[in-house]
């Protein structure tokens, strides 16, 4: 199986990566076995052999050691100017990130990348600047010591007895683009020393003299070395994959470590990191959350967790199981995850009766599953460990205190039962109460629950009574089959408990994510979103939340909805454009801004990242929890799913408005240039006739008045269509008051006057009507345009009815003509724009009055509709809110 | 009695092409014209005219302020020419002093007998202490309203509002000055109160109080008495 074709998918991900690559800067690492092989010194020559190519070099930040001849090398380059940082009374000089990503130089030099940064800095570790240099497209030059290499960190500590807390993770030593060794053999290296060339602070001669004894250094400048072998020997690997030279289909191998309640986890933790880097292996973290171990000291759980966490910084996958055994939930979990390779930490000795009494986990699990290969690694119980103060916790005593009262409760109880019936029979009531103990109050008053009753037992009903002493032998094996079944009663018990209450707060958390899933597909708008989220993760975590939307201009804001639910309200913008830019989390638990008060989460979506989320929750030990965490992030990605679905729908719905007002647009044109241009040219023509030939005075009437007419009808057009145009921008502010109907309607009849002279006009509007809030103006146009309607549509002679009625609510308002009516099934498209009753044209108008009246009516949450009356002809009915009118003083007469 | 001189200030020369020739043909007044707010004062101040006729929209100038000007020192009723959907601009106008309004586009007929409505209405100021309009007499002396000769009980507001529009006779007088002549300056925001007591008054005075014939409401403006 050898050269064949090269996987499609393989050679994507190469490209994609390669793409990836020209974007982001590249890191150069120099890298030594330890301080004062010339590091730096090698970084500054290197650069100033690109300066001469003349690419624009920075020094972000380089420490000289007070070494003149690095210092010679400093000169005349740009430098940085460091920040200065305040921190427990003393001014530390910063690598400035910020003003390093302003300036954005080609090339920037900082030195040591293990070191820790100073609180209150954006990163806490100077690596993660260098990622956002990197990422911002700067190349970057550095230096590392083999000691600071996370993996490496624990042997180095071994060796020397020094233990550095400034470490690096490997993934960044792996992935940077180019590592150069720079060596320098022991004895020269003693020599330097010796001379006086390496820096040492004061404090720490003592330690440093210690730390640089020829064999330690031999054992640093073997381990880097070996490191930068095996990256070379990785990137041969690489090379080989990529070119297609070998091609091997093969499982990712999977290992899986399991962190336990044991005391080295760390050492546990780095020998799988060091064991999944040599077999190119993914690796899980697990801790398997057994009643045992449930019940551990808060210091016992954090340490656990602790170790969680540096697996996942050297790059492992973590998670939390839940299960009463061990042994089965890890096999199961292997099974599952496709994992070949557990590896467990073994203590160095366990105790003789332990193991009689139960085998070991690895023997469990050898026993228990095929095919899964089981590492076991030693582990150094000897190594100490800072006492944990065990903490009874006040439910635990009041649980002994519960136990010991029930069997006095029940010593009386069975006292009483005695005079009924056998001895025999009242130790099962004994029984009963060691039962309800254990499952009231768990494990412990349970056992002490059994011990009681059987000494209850001896003391007070067994012969001799009132002294332990035991005349019958029957009677112990009475008290130890007793004691046994209670005991194993208490345990079943309590087990039994612990697994309700893991499936209880299981059960609890799935309603909750369905609940917030279901809520979440309900929501039709950002606002309502938001105030899910707030709620549910307030429910879920008991956590304040906040929900950070980008405005136009990628900028992180509060979103100016109303919001109901309890949320964060002094989010940090800062920090959540940060994360907003970098797709990142950061704030509080994380490793950057971690001074922040609140987590700060991107709100990925499949398209892209649409808002942050602020997550403050009331126990910020939360943030450490595994299984929270991934709770969380499954939250998130539901907000942020919602966010995306919300922002498609509404450029689904501004498409739509787009096309319907193209075709407005369209079918306004034809519109209006039929009825702009046909009365036009009869003005035209009717003017020219008037001025050309010599005509009767009649006939030049006749012309005139029919000039007077085609401009009134265009006024009229005209006047809608400005109407029309002021509603649609709505910018239309009513101006409502309270006005009596009565008073509007006259006015429009009145201004209708003239084209209703043929018409018979009846009101009918009660005394009673009460006033109401509109704008009279805007009415009187709506009651303006029905007459106008009635006008135009019914013959001369027909009869106008203008009727108004009221309730509690509204006040209604009746337009009725006894004309020809409204074509069947036509009445609501009237209300249409640009619809006209008739299709013919010979009736002059553009059909935008009723499209006005609705529009009139819907600004003031009032309606208008059309009908055909059963007595023929037309009636176009609007209503108006009525609220409830101002009072007045009522005059005295 | 001497023909009457009209002074119209207005920008748009057809417009005060049309204007000036039908007051000249049809009403036979002396027309004075300008095309903006300086000629406009100018021209008011050197002929003296009986009547204005100022367009809002002057190009160096707002009409308003012009009209306000021009009240400083004359009496002489101001008709004030507006586009429609500027109800604002007319209260105002009335406001600094104006005595009626006309919506461009308007037709000479309606000119005219708004012209004559104000001549006639400066006339009535000098008359006597009574006044009719339909078949209701106002004895301005006594006190008292008489419909087809029966005694029409008015409360005190509503007979200082019948007044009030009595002595703006065809002149429009917008909501903040009927408030202020009928209840005092403290309520010439109330302006509810008005409409009641205008449907009140149409109730007692009119035939149909929907389809008035005297108390005309201008929407959005105020009201007027017809003459």
């Amino acid at each position: 199986m050898t050269n064949v074709r090269p996987d499609p998918d393989r050679l994507l991900e190469v490209v994609l990566r390669e793409e990836a690559r020209e974007r982001r800067g590249r890191l150069k690492i120099f890298f030594g076995a330890c301080a004062g092989v010339g590091k730096t010194y090698a970084m500054l020559s290197a650069a100033r052999q690109h300066r001469v190519d003349g690419i624009e070099i920075l020094i972000g930040i380089v420490e000289t050691h007070g070494r003149a001849e690095t210092a010679a090398l400093l000169e005349d380059f740009p430098l940085l100017p460091s920040r200065k940082v305040e921190y427990r009374g003393r001014t530390l000089a910063e690598f400035d990130l910020d003003a390093a990503l302003a300036l954005k130089p080609q090339l920037i030099l900082v030195d040591e990348l293990a070191h820790n940064n100073v609180e209150g800095s954006r990163h806490r570790k100077r690596w993660q600047d260098v990622e956002e240099l990197l990422a911002a497209g700067s190349d970057v030059y550095t230096t590392l010591n083999v000691q600071h290499l996370e993996s490496l960190n624990d042997i180095v500590g071994g060796i020397t007895g020094i233990r550095v807390a400034e470490t690096v993770p490997d993934h960044v030593f792996d992935a940077a683009d180019e590592v150069t060794l720079v060596d320098l053999p022991p004895d020269d290296l003693l020599e330097r020393l010796k001379e006086g060339k390496v820096y040492m602070p004061e404090q720490a001669v003592h330690a440093a003299t210690n730390f640089f004894r020829k064999g330690n250094l031999i054992a640093l400048r073997e381990l880097a070395l070996r490191r930068t072998a095996d990256r070379v020997d990785a990137q041969m690997r690489a090379y080989r994959a990529d070119q297609s030279i070998h091609y091997v289909w093969q499982a990712k191998e999977r290992l899986i470590v399991c962190v336990g309640p044991a005391a080295d986890n760390e050492t546990l933790v780095r020998a799988t990191a060091r064991l999944a880097a040599k077999l190119h292996a993914d690796w899980i973290a697990v801790y398997v959350e057994t009643p045992a171990l449930q019940r551990q000291p808060r210091a016992e759980r954090s340490r656990i967790l602790d170790a969680l966490k540096l697996a996942g910084e050297l790059g492992a996958e973590t998670t939390t199981l839940a299960g009463a055994d061990a042994a089965a939930t890890l096999s199961a979990y292997a099974v599952s995850r496709n994992a070949g390779k557990l590896v467990l930490g073994q203590p160095r000795r366990r105790p003789v009766w332990k193991r009689l009494l139960r085998p070991s986990l690895a023997d469990q699990l050898v026993a228990a599953t095929r095919g899964l290969d089981v590492f076991l690694i030693r582990l150094d119980t000897t190594s100490p460990l800072p006492a944990s103060p065990r903490v009874m916790m006040a439910t635990d005593w009041h649980g002994y205190l519960w136990a010991i009262g029930i069997c006095a409760v029940t010593t009386v109880l069975a006292a009483l039962l005695l005079s009924v019936f056998d001895l025999a029979n009242v130790v099962m009531v004994f029984l009963l109460a060691v039962v309800a103990v254990a499952m009231r109050f768990g494990r412990g008053p349970g056992a002490l629950a059994a011990f009681i009753s059987v000494a209850a037992f001896d003391f007070f009903f067994v012969p001799p009574k009132f002294t332990f002493t035991v005349s019958n032998t029957q009677y112990l094996f009475t008290f130890v089959l007793m004691l046994v079944v209670a005991l194993i009663i208490g345990q079943l018990a309590a087990k039994l408990k612990f697994e309700a209450r893991v499936a209880q707060s299981r059960e609890r958390r799935t309603a909750e994510l369905a609940a917030l899933a279901r809520e979440l597909s309900g929501a039709l708008t950002t606002a309502q979103i938001i105030d899910i989220a707030n709620r549910r993760l307030d429910a879920i975590f008991q956590a304040r939340s906040a929900v950070l939307l980008p405005d136009s201009r990628e900028q992180v804001r509060e979103p100016h909805v109303e919001q109901k639910a309890v949320r964060l309200a002094d989010a940090d913008l800062a920090v959540a454009q940060w994360v907003y830019d970098h797709q990142q989390p950061a704030g509080l638990g994380t490793t950057t801004l971690p001074a922040a008060a609140a987590r700060y989460l991107p709100l990925k979506a499949p398209m892209r990242t649409r808002g942050v989320l602020a997550f403050q929750p009331a126990d910020t030990a939360l943030l450490d929890e595994p299984e929270e965490m991934q709770l969380l992030d499954t939250c998130v990605a539901q907000i942020a799913l919602a966010l995306e679905r919300v922002h498609y729908v509404e450029v689904a719905q501004d498409a739509l408005v787009t096309m319907e007002s193209e075709r407005l647009r369209n079918s306004l044109l034809s519109a209006i240039s039929h009825d702009l241009r046909t009365p036009l040219t009869a003005l035209v023509g009717l003017a020219d006739a008037l001025t050309a030939a010599r005509l009767a005075d009649d006939s030049r009437r006749e012309l005139a008045v029919a000039i007077r007419d085609k401009a009134q009808r265009l006024t009229a057009l005209v006047t809608n269509l400005l109407e029309m145009a002021r509603l649609q921008t709505g910018t239309v502010q009513l101006k409502s008051d309270w006005h009596a109907i009565e008073e509007v309607v006259g006015s429009a009849l009145r201004q209708m006057a003239e084209p209703l002279a043929q018409h018979h006009v009846v009101t009918d509007i009660p005394p009673d009507t009460p006033l109401c809030e509109f704008d009279p103006v805007l009415i009187e146009r709506v009651l303006v345009n029905l007459f106008d309607n009635a006008a135009k549509y019914t013959p001369p002679g027909s009869t106008l009815m203008v009727k108004a009625t009221h309730d509690a609510k509204w006040l209604r308002v009746a337009v009725e003509d006894d004309g020809p009516g409204l074509p069947a099934g036509q009445e609501e498209k009237l209300f249409e724009k640009f619809e006209r009753g008739a299709t013919e044209s010979a009736k002059p108008g553009v059909g935008l009055g009723l499209a006005i009246c609705r529009a009139i009516l819907h600004a003031h949450g009032g309606e208008i509709h059309a009908e055909n009356r059963a007595e023929g002809g037309a009636r176009f009915v609007f209503r108006l809110p009525l609220g409830t009118a101002p009072q007045h003083i009522v005059e005295s007469l | 009695m001497n023909p009457r001189r009209i002074l119209i200030v207005e920008d748009d020369p057809h417009i005060r092409r049309f204007v000036l020739s039908a007051l000249e043909t049809e009403g036979g007044f002396i027309v004075f014209e300008a095309a903006d707010a300086a000629r406009g004062l100018t021209e008011a101040g050197t002929r003296k005219p009986d009547l204005m006729i100022i367009d809002l929209g002057l190009p160096d100038r707002d009409g308003r302020a012009l009209i306000a000007d021009i009240r400083k020192w004359s009496s002489a009723p101001i008709i004030v020419l507006s586009a429609r959907n500027q109800e604002e601009q007319k209260v105002a106008a009335l406001d600094a002093g104006a005595d009626d309004y006309l919506a461009k586009p308007f037709g000479v007929p309606e000119l005219l007998a708004r012209i004559r409505a104000q001549f006639r209405r400066t006339a009535f100021d000098t008359g006597g202490p009574a006044y009719c309009f339909g078949d209701i007499v106002v004895d301005l002396t006594h006190r008292v309203v008489k419909r087809a000769g029966a005694a029409v009980h008015l409360t005190p507001i509503e007979y200082r509002l019948l007044v009030t529009l009595i002595r703006g006779h065809g002149r429009v007088l917008t909501h903040r000055q009927l408030m202020q002549e009928a209840w005092g300056p403290n309520y010439a925001e109330r302006a509810h109160y008005l409409r009641i007591y205008m449907r009140q008054l149409r109730r007692k005075l009119e035939d149909d109080p929907t389809q008035p014939k005297y108390l005309l409401t201008e929407t959005g403006v105020g009201y007027r008495l017809a003459a």
